[in-house]
């Protein structure tokens, strides 16, 4: 009989700490009354965000991008960013369901009574408090553990940039337009924590449409691409004459590398990685 | 034959003493300072798109070689391209709005420049590759003719749901929606590879940044070549805007004539949106504009419409740099703005 009395002053005790309320990237406060089990992500960097703090089994859902953790490849697939599928979500009967903050889901889920939270991940300062908030959210600690792992693993990467290629200049092609990664981006960011000097100013926004004579002018010493987009490089107007091309400094990534690289996510040590190699030159899978 | 054309080709009323009536001959000075204005316009632009850059205002006469190949590779074939897709976009515009005896004809309206958009989608994502970034000659012509067999298809399909261009309103209306409806298997071709969608997005609001040598020399060869079509086919015009029964009593072969129009309109929307995308408004406005200064012939029409088409677009593409630099403006936005609010204006003002 006492011991069942402690069980229920503890079970009391321990109620306040179920019901929490967490404010997303919009400034809306969501109350979670009790840890959500069965989660929808339509983001690739918020579903990788959940799978890093250990909560990948809660997951029920996910966008048709996402690939990693390789246990959300088999996950029932809910849509894109501008298309998500709102019957399957709602029919996945989900007590949480992360989006972008920009989603044109997000209404229609709110009002259909999902709770819903929306982020705004753009810069690595994004990334680190979005960390926090899912963790409240699933009530699950390691966000300061996890935002610790991808801390030291840019710095490693810094570490392994041979002396010689700091300050060395870096033009990010996000994709053909060309639209480029500024320093205010995450990836300019972590080039600036490389040593690496972006030469896209980062008062233009995080991926502006440039000119591409903008970059000749540049003349960037490295180029980064995406695999498809590389081999028209040369064809643009002027662009041959770029040191980067001359000098044959063009790394290109695979579609799995750009990924790692692109998603503001938990597995931006591995992008800075992948960043540092190129600056080194040994960027593996790098072939024309 | 209207001598309002002889004078425009020979360059001299004098030479036909018979025919000196004052009011063609006014008519004849007006065309004459039209074109010589539009082409000074036209040269002054280049010189300005030369000087033009990603850093704004930047004149690079200091005869180095760095500055020389950004001018040269860059600069000049980007303003070339621009005036050239305008110009190949201005005639179109004023063959369509002959044959289709309508003022509101116009590339963008009739869908064949969705049409070409799809055509190019279709080959870019059989190729694999990004808009703006196919590579070689040989792409280049393939995208043409992608683009053009695209606004082939839009116009006939256009023509064949509105039965004929006899009715004005049902021609317009066929191809608002056939324009949408190949704006709308665009968009899908493009979902197919997400990879491409935000290059693809630039591309379908039009963009003259990628435009070099290559792309330059195709528009100039395609520009010639419509010319002289359009210029042979002009007589046809001035006969249709009679009517078509007039036009088959003058013993035109109308079947044919059409065709060849239509040929002519397809292949010069498709080597402009091949090139720099959907550029709204420019076929449209461009023969307004020449109307509203002059009262040509056809033959006049055509290569004044040309020249204007030209400038247009050239003065949109030096401003889409200028504006934003170093990020830049896509050219298509700034002709709906500036060509948007030309028509309203007019439209406002032939109320009034």
């Amino acid at each position: 009989m006492r011991r069942w009395l402690l069980a229920l002053l503890l079970a009391l005790t321990a109620w306040p700490i179920l019901a929490v309320t967490v404010t997303d990237d919009r400034g809306v406060a969501v109350d979670l009354r009790e840890p959500p089990r069965r989660i929808v992500s339509l983001l690739p960097s918020l579903g990788e965000t959940v799978c890093a703090l250990g909560a990948c089994d809660r997951l029920v859902g996910v966008d048709d991008y996402a690939n990693w953790p390789a246990s959300v490849r088999s996950l029932p697939r809910v849509g894109g960013v501008d298309d998500p599928r709102i019957e399957r979500i709602v029919g996945l009967q989900p007590d949480l369901v992360l989006l972008s903050s920009t989603s044109r889901a997000l209404g229609r889920l709110q009002a259909l009574g999902l709770p819903v939270m929306g982020f705004d991940i753009k810069t690595l300062g994004d990334v680190r408090r979005v960390l926090s908030r899912v963790a409240d959210a699933l009530q699950v600690g390691g966000a300061d553990a996890a935002w610790r792992r991808i801390d030291a693993g840019v710095a490693a990467a810094a570490r392994s940039v041979p002396p010689a290629q700091h300050g060395v200049s870096v033009y990010f092609e996000v994709s053909a337009g060309p639209y480029a990664a500024s320093e205010s981006s995450h990836i300019g960011e972590i080039l600036a924590r490389l040593g690496a000097v972006n030469v896209v100013p980062g008062h233009l926004g995080t991926v502006p449409l440039l000119n591409p004579e903008f970059v000749v002018r540049a003349d960037p010493q490295v180029i980064m691409v995406a695999q498809r987009d590389a081999a028209a490089l040369a064809a643009r107007p002027g662009w041959p004459r770029i040191r980067a091309m001359r000098e044959g400094r063009v790394c290109r990534f695979t579609a799995e590398q750009g990924d790692v690289i692109a998603r503001p996510g938990p597995r931006l040590a591995d992008a800075a990685q992948l960043l540092a190699d190129c600056l080194a030159g040994r960027l593996q899978g790098d072939r024309p | 034959m209207n001598p309002a054309d002889d004078t425009l080709v020979a360059g001299s009323a004098g030479s036909f003493p018979g025919r000196a009536d004052p009011l063609l001959e006014a008519q004849a000075r007006r065309v004459r300072w039209f074109a010589i204005l539009a082409a000074g316009a036209s040269a002054l632009l280049l010189v300005l798109g030369a000087a033009v850059g990603s850093l704004g205002w930047e004149p690079l006469w200091d005869g180095s070689e760095a500055a020389r190949a950004i001018v040269w590779d860059i600069r000049v074939p980007r303003s070339l391209g621009a005036w050239l897709a305008g110009a190949l976009l201005g005639l179109a515009g004023a063959l369509a709005q002959g044959l289709f005896r309508n003022p509101l004809a116009d590339p963008y309206l009739m869908g064949s420049s969705t049409g070409a958009a799809f055509g190019v989608a279709l080959l870019l994502v059989a190729l694999g590759a990004a808009p703006g970034t196919a590579t070689g000659a040989f792409a280049q012509l393939g995208l043409t003719g992608a683009g053009f067999l695209g606004a082939m298809a839009a116009v006939l399909l256009t023509l064949v749901l509105a039965r004929g261009v006899q009715h004005t309103l049902r021609l317009l209306l066929a191809g608002v929606i056939v324009g949408v409806v190949f704006g709308a298997l665009a968009a899908l071709v493009m979902l197919w590879e997400p990879e491409v969608l935000r290059a693809m997005q630039a591309f379908l609001l039009g963009t003259t940044g990628l435009l070099g040598w290559t792309g330059a020399l195709l528009l100039a060869a395609m520009l010639v070549l419509v010319l002289v079509a359009a210029v042979a086919l002009s007589p046809a015009l001035d006969a249709l805007a009679l009517g078509e029964s007039a036009a088959a009593s003058l013993g035109l072969p109308l079947a044919s004539v059409r065709l060849g129009l239509v040929g002519a309109i397809a292949l010069a929307t498709g080597a402009a949106v091949a090139q720099v995308g959907l550029i709204a408004f420019a076929g449209l406005v461009a023969p307004h504009i020449v109307r509203s200064a002059v009262r040509p012939t056809h033959r006049a029409l055509l290569l004044l419409s040309t020249l204007a088409g030209g400038l247009l677009l050239l003065a949109a593409d030096v401003l889409s740099r200028w504006m934003l630099a170093p990020r830049e403006l896509p050219v298509g936005v700034l002709t709906a703005l500036l060509g948007g609010a030309y028509l309203l204006w007019l439209m406002h003002r032939r109320a009034a």
